[in-house]
């Protein structure tokens, strides 16, 4: 693999405009910029239709995008034809030949690029032994498990030694136990070949357990591109805070910045609270304060000197590991509260019950002043 | 009570059903042995032994004993003619209809063009249309075509274009390709491009994805549209009545010809020949698709 570029694949000002059954115009990908690098887990990570899968494919080069381009390893892609660029595709469908064996299937690709016979054979042997389908060579796509044929989907792109390798929901039709375990050895095997990777999710922590780098996608746009504790901890936005998580929202008008501090006046609380300002907004201006459930410390008596607020408790519910507490803050407003369970086994009542006053503790630390979008 | 009782109606109906449909056939092939050379009364088979012997209008002896009218159907030269007639005509256009066929299903499902509604509409024109007004149409074009064309060339006596084996098939062509195509898309109906993306990603260009994954893909569609094909060619009388010219008389206008002199049991004969081989093709085309579809 030559690295003649600092990106795997890059997507420079890519706009793609569909034509809806219904005869209006629609930018399915609007203006988007991505930059992936060498040999990284890169996760598009964005609810249905915000233009994942059509990126997907423009990088695959099944559309052609209508502004901007595609760049693979710092060449331009115009018009090439898929089978001219140097990255595969794992298709949520897994799209295997039905009248081809587990072999035929994965050898199919060397095929293409006329390898002589001893290679197909030992370079399809290692695929099989990487993804643990020995001994079912001879098998056609139908006598294996779902599971099963995941494998192979996998094996057939990743046999091409590609650059790339673009992944479309590749688990989205496998159950949750064996998707765990698919997530663990899809990464090992990324980890272990070295090649990029870029896969589309919808499923947030399977991109947050997975990834290197995630970007957030929203009605064609890109929110935010970082790593998995940057997403989590720092959104710069109202939309990624509320799409990977949970998050109490609360809008207000700035008062005074110190530092990285801001302190922000919240009409529906009466009171001001103070964050950290990762949004740098302005004296002044309007923001948005979020703060995750898990973060705030909910206690009977204030356990911080400002930043506290009193409510009472509104309903309990009891999930195993957590508590969700929903706390009546008057004025029509409500905060989540997530409260890790660490009841003694002797005496398993929940902490909170339902009319009792409690006092919510922001610690400033934790509470983030987004800029309005 | 068990919901999976049947009914009396239903048996009675499976009876008639195919009583009306194996009957026929049954009494034809059971006629083809008939001693009675009227074949209005079945007066039993025929005795195998020294020449053949006439009594009336009843076969008492022959060679063949109750083969006899199988042994004069195959020394019978017209029929020959006409059952290679058939084939050859079948065949030819079978062959030419299924690609037309398979290759405008394909452009139907994949692309958007301007007359894609009026194209997949026009398919069921010659379907729905009743043959005989098909047959004339045919006709009447290929006379009106012949005579520009011999007169515009000066085209005289044997190479004057005229009626014959061409014509009809083109004709079986014509009517051949809407069902092929119609059968041909039912079996694209739920394909999913996804698999040719993956041909194409993996380094196939067009032409190797289409030979590679599509047509196999879509192969027993192609065949069930050629089996349709071959079988609306060999049973097609009333267009070929038309479109059919000196030297190019196929079974059914064969046969046709027959019962208007006398009908003979050597008809039966041919019918039950022509049906066994019709019934061998079928069975054997029906065990290679299912193969297929493995
Ligand atoms: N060929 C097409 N013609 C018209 N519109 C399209 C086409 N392909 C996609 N779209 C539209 O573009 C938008 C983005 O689609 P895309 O498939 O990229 O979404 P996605 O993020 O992959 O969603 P999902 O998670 O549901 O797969 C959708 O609104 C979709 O309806
Ligand atoms: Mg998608």
């Amino acid at each position: 693999m030559t690295q003649t570029s600092e990106f795997a694949v890059e997507l420079r000002d890519v706009v793609k405009t569909f034509k809806t059954p219904e005869g209006t115009l629609l930018n399915a990908v609007d203006h988007v910029n991505m930059q992936i690098k060498h040999g990284e887990f890169f996760s598009m990570l964005g609810s249905s239709g915000c233009g994942k899968t059509t990126s997907l494919r423009m990088m695959a080069g099944f559309e052609w995008p209508t502004e901007g381009d595609v760049y693979i390893e710092g060449n331009a892609q115009g018009h090439t034809p898929p089978f001219q660029r140097p990255v595969n595709t794992v298709f949520q469908s897994y799209a295997l030949f039905q009248h081809m064996t587990i072999y035929q299937n994965i050898a199919f690709g060397l095929e293409m690029e006329r390898a002589p016979a001893d290679e197909v054979k030992t370079r399809v042997g290692r695929l099989l032994d990487m993804v643990q389908l020995n001994g079912m060579e001879r098998r056609y796509p139908k006598q294996l498990s779902g599971g099963q044929q995941q494998r192979v989907a996998l094996a057939r792109a990743l046999v091409k030694m590609p650059n790339v390798l673009l992944l479309d929901e590749p688990l989205g039709a496998l159950d949750l136990k064996l998707r765990k375990e698919m997530q663990l050895e899809l990464k090992a095997i990324q980890q272990k070949v070295g090649i990029t990777f870029v896969y589309v999710t919808h499923d947030q922590e399977e991109a947050l357990t997975m990834s290197d780098r995630i970007a957030v996608m929203s009605k064609g746009k890109v929110m935010q591109v970082g790593i998995p504790v940057e997403i989590y901890e720092r959104p710069q936005s109202r939309f990624v805070a509320d799409f990977i998580g949970e998050s109490n929202f609360f809008e207000g008008i700035v008062q005074s910045v110190e530092q990285d501090r801001a302190t922000v006046l919240v009409p529906s609380l009466k009171a001001e609270v103070t964050g950290l300002n990762t949004g740098q907004v302005g004296v002044g201006q309007k923001a948005i304060i979020s703060i995750r459930p898990e973060k705030i410390r909910i206690s009977e008596q204030p356990a911080l000197k400002t930043n506290f607020f009193n409510g009472t408790v509104k309903t309990t519910t009891y999930i195993g590991s957590d508590t969700h507490v929903y706390v009546d803050m008057g004025g029509g407003v409500t905060l989540k509260v997530w409260e890790q369970n660490k009841i003694s086994s002797l005496d398993p009542r929940a902490y909170y019950v339902q009319g009792q006053k409690v006092c919510l503790n922001l610690f400033p630390e934790n509470t983030l002043i987004l800029a309005e979008s | 009570m068990n919901p999976h009782r049947r009914h009396p109606f239903i048996r009675v109906a499976t009876i008639l059903v195919y009583f009306f449909l194996y009957a026929p056939i049954l009494v034809l092939v059971l006629y083809s042995f008939n001693a009675s050379r009227t074949n209005i009364l079945f007066a039993g088979f025929i005795p195998s032994f020294g020449a053949l012997q006439m009594g009336g209008s009843t076969v008492v002896q022959s060679p063949c004993g109750p083969f006899h009218w199988f042994c004069e159907l195959s020394r019978n030269r017209e029929v020959g003619l006409a059952a290679r007639n058939t084939l050859t005509i079948a065949f030819i256009s079978t062959f030419i209809s299924t690609i037309i066929g398979t290759m405008a299903a394909l452009a139907i499902q994949r692309y958007n063009f301007r007359l894609k509604s009026f194209s997949q509409l026009s398919l069921y024109v010659p379907i729905v249309i009743p043959e005989i007004v098909m047959g004339i149409g045919i006709l009447t074009l290929f006379s009106q075509l012949f005579g520009i064309l011999n007169g515009a060339f000066g085209l005289e006596g044997d190479s004057r274009l005229s009626l014959g084996l061409g014509t009809v098939i083109v004709s079986h062509i014509a009517f051949s390709v809407p069902f092929v195509t119609l059968v041909v898309q039912a079996r694209l109906q739920g394909f999913d491009k996804s698999f040719e993306e993956a041909a194409m990603d993996l380094g196939a260009n067009e032409l190797i994805t289409f030979w590679r994954v599509t047509f196999p893909m879509i192969l027993p569609g192609v065949l069930s549209g050629a089996l349709l094909a071959f079988t609306l060619s060999l049973d097609d009388f009333v267009i070929t009545f038309f479109t059919t010219g000196p030297g190019a008389t196929t079974l059914p206008i064969y046969v046709y010809g027959l019962l208007r002199r006398i009908i003979t049991p050597q008809v039966n004969a041919l019918s039950t020949v022509w049906i066994a081989i019709v019934l061998t093709v079928v069975f054997l085309l029906q065990r290679l698709q299912s193969r297929e579809a493995k």
